[in-house]
């Protein structure tokens, strides 16, 4: 419920930063929520990495477009009124379309079992080396696509 | 809580950020919605490997945080660059390439 209403708030602001502040309760309650449901290690990964590392970027890059109050004014003339009847219509015909598929169906809920670290550890070194592999290219190719882009153009 | 009710939280979160995605024009907010469906699609992993009692949803939460992580890097470095060559932050705005300037 709180990730839900935090969320929201997120989409909708105007002021970046008050989004982002929204953003970070939303990812905390998520790993509450991942802690519920038994993965202690996704909740660690997700208060780092989403809500330190992420959240810090974007942060980081908020400051450097160094926004002032003529571009929040400029940002809420771009979602008022009639902008959002569409995409919220799209939005509710798929969403009814997957909660219909997910809540009609009554699965046989098996009792839930918190998964420790230690087992996800073995499990992604000895049977999933290889996605750990693929990973780590992409997290390569990130980085040196973001070094390119970043140096710039005086060549 | 139930599988269903983790599976319905991220469908929630996935539909508020597909809203925003298609919605808003500020690029900011478009890449914090690309991350809020990204993170709904990681709730669902931990959910269904929870249902299935396996650690297999825990480590396709991790690739999809490596894939957030990728993204967002090259996404906010492109939204640098843009703003420096076109000094706004529209995404209606970059149509640099069918101007041929």
């Amino acid at each position: 419920m709180v990730a839900v209403v935090t969320s929201l708030m997120a989409v909708t602001g105007k002021n970046p930063v008050h989004a982002l502040l929204w953003f970070v309760v939303s990812l905390l309650a998520m790993a509450v929520v991942f802690f519920v449901l038994g993965a202690a290690f996704a909740a660690a990964l997700e208060v780092i990495v989403y809500a330190g590392a992420i959240v810090v970027l974007f942060l980081f890059v908020v400051m450097m477009l160094s926004l002032d109050r003529a571009a929040w004014a400029r940002e809420g003339s771009w979602i008022r009124g009639p902008v959002w009847v569409a995409p919220v219509g799209f939005v509710v015909v798929l969403g009814g379309a997957l909660g219909w598929e997910i809540f009609s169906v009554p699965l046989p809920v098996r009792a839930g079992r918190a998964v420790l670290p230690a087992e996800v550890g073995l499990k992604m070194f000895s049977g999933d080396i290889l996605a750990v592999e693929m990973a780590s290219l992409l997290l390569l190719a990130g980085l040196v696509a973001a070094f390119h882009l970043a140096r710039g153009s005086e060549r | 809580m139930s599988w269903q009710g983790a599976a319905g939280l991220a469908l929630v979160l996935f539909c508020i950020g597909l809203a925003g995605l298609l919605a808003r024009r500020n690029l900011v907010f478009v890449l914090m919605s690309v991350e809020m469906m990204l993170n709904a699609a990681g709730l669902l992993f931990i959910a269904a490997g929870m249902r299935w009692g396996t650690a297999d949803g825990q480590i396709m939460f991790v690739m999809v945080l490596n894939l957030a992580g990728a993204e967002l890097a090259v996404g906010l470095i492109l939204l640098l660059r843009m703003r420096g060559r076109v000094r706004t932050l529209d995404g209606d705005a970059a149509v640099l390439l069918r101007d041929a300037s």
